[in-house]
């Protein structure tokens, strides 16, 4: 994604170091990012699947919701005007996925929200962090106070080998089980640590001042199993891992129930439950979970070796005219070493082993539905 | 034998009336990894500029484009099983495929290899 406008792009608190790596710095949602480093992309992917890869996602935005009341409840509650998910629930010290929604029950973003105890930390995407924080101020400025966290950087440590990696600098780590963080010291070094990523490893997400990032990325870096990865290798990490991407597999004319998020939506805020609805497009989605979607997301299986990229359109069989879907997401799958993508059929069509075609370059390539994730995920539970 | 390119990073190798054609060990470090190609048929006319075949990334797919015109009369199958020739051997083993000349006048055009190192410089 570019930027918007035409004003400069923006560097992370680690610029410096991903150019000095041999980082190919490429435009992304208004930031210069690294895309690849001299490894490439291949390598780079299966080297955090069998070690550890380290990514700057500084460019993701970090804010922190306080409770006015100073009881971290009223902020969960209040959030939860805004979110279809139990926000409530989440326990001191843990975090949820959750998606931002829109009266039409569109995704506006997806984010993670953590409960730090006398208040909230969410993390959502680059491209949607000034109008999320607008959002927030416009509707829970009455119950929380928001603070944008800009001066913090975000890294991701992933893969098999990043909790010794990490634990080196942070005894605490080896605890943590999945979907779990809070305040840590990390290198002496003031940092939120969540067991959460976007890869399918096992892996850690860490918040670090600005000011030391670089430090914390340099500590880390002298562990030959961390590499640095870039975002090329991010984006077939997490298509392997059938991970939405925001503003492609998801956006504001899909609900959570056509992009196969139903397991993010709580019982608690569906029809029935003790606080449901109450959130922006509730009516519509809520009707969804009772009477299903006309259409769904899924993963697919290119049955060939060509990749289909996004935007091919789909259709029911070889000769059909109107297309039925399109790919959303799709490319090479390193560890698979095959082609796979998701995207949008009828709800009809979704079934696993159901198969479809997509048109590439004047050709009808046969493609089969199936289950995500194409590569088995392994969170510490 | 003459070896020509093009500005689009594609080299031929010239024997007779027959051009081999390949893209350049520059275009494959651009590219990045290489993990499908899709070759033209044998026996296609191609005219000049047309996409000829495909070479994907991880990242994107890119076109080869017939950098003179001719009929294609053999093409490279190992390419197909094995993409990543292209990243190992551009300039040899990756050859993607040989044209029949239609029209010599066509070469004129091309760079020699001092030429094209200026022109990636």
């Amino acid at each position: 994604m570019l930027a918007r406008d035409e004003s400069p792009l923006k560097r992370t608190p680690l610029h410096a170091l991903h150019v000095a790596r041999g980082g190919k710095m490429v435009p992304f949602a208004g930031y210069e990012m690294p895309v690849q480093y001299p490894a490439g992309v291949l390598k780079e992917h299966l080297h955090t699947r069998a070690n550890a890869g380290l990514f700057d996602v500084s460019h993701m935005g970090q804010l922190a919701l306080r409770p006015k009341s100073g009881q971290v409840k009223d902020a969960a509650l209040a959030l939860e005007r805004l979110v279809p998910q139990d926000i409530v629930a989440v326990a001191p010290g843990r975090q949820r996925y959750a998606q931002f929604t829109n009266e039409d029950g569109g995704i506006l973003d997806d984010l993670m929200v953590a409960n730090f105890g006398d208040h909230l930390f969410l993390v959502v995407n680059a491209a949607c962090k000034a109008e999320d924080e607008a959002h927030l101020r416009a509707h829970l400025s009455d119950t929380c106070v928001i603070d944008s966290l800009a001066g913090r950087g975000l890294i991701a440590l992933q893969g098999p080998k990043a909790e010794k990696a990490l634990a080196k600098l942070c005894a605490d780590v080896t605890a943590m089980r999945f979907m779990d963080t809070g305040p840590r010291q990390v290198a002496g070094l003031d940092c939120f640590v969540s067991r959460s990523g976007y890869t399918g490893e096992d892996g850690f997400e860490i918040s670090v001042p600005a000011a030391q990032a670089e430090a914390l990325v340099t500590a880390l870096l002298e562990n030959p199993d961390v590499l640095p990865i870039g975002l090329g290798a991010r984006d077939s990490l997490r298509l392997e891992a059938g991970l939405c991407l925001y503003g492609h597999d998801i956006d504001t004319t899909t609900t959570p129930v056509e992009g196969a998020l139903e397991w993010s939506v709580q019982k608690s805020r569906r029809n029935g439950g003790a606080r449901a609805g109450g959130f922006p497009g509730a009516e519509k989605i809520l009707a969804q979970f009772e009477k299903g979607a006309a259409r769904r997301r899924v993963g697919l299986r290119p049955e060939g070796r060509a990749p289909v990229r996004e935007g091919a359109l789909l259709f029911a069989d070889a000769a059909a005219s109107e297309p039925i879907g399109k790919v959303t997401s799709g490319g090479f799958g390193p560890s698979l070493n095959a082609p796979v993508a998701m995207g949008y059929l009828p709800t009809s069509l979704s079934a696993n082993g159901t198969r479809v075609f997509a048109e590439v370059r004047g050709q009808r390539l046969p493609l089969q539905v199936a289950a995500m994730p194409f590569v088995s995920n392994t969170y510490k539970r | 034998m003459t070896t020509l390119f093009t500005s689009d990073h594609e080299w031929l190798r010239i024997e007779g009336d027959v051009a081999t054609i390949g893209v350049t060990d520059y275009a494959q470090s651009q590219l990045g990894d290489v993990v499908f190609v899709e070759l033209p048929k044998v026996g296609r006319a191609l005219k000049k500029a047309e996409a000829a075949a495909v070479v994907e990334s991880v990242k994107a797919a890119s076109d080869v484009y017939a950098p003179i015109s001719g009929e294609v009369v053999e093409v490279n199958e190992a390419l197909t099983a094995e993409p990543a020739l292209v990243n190992s051997d551009a300039g040899g083993k990756a050859w993607f495929f040989k044209l029949r000349i239609a029209d010599k006048s066509e070469l004129g055009g091309l760079m020699d290899e001092a030429a094209y190192k200026a022109h990636t410089a």
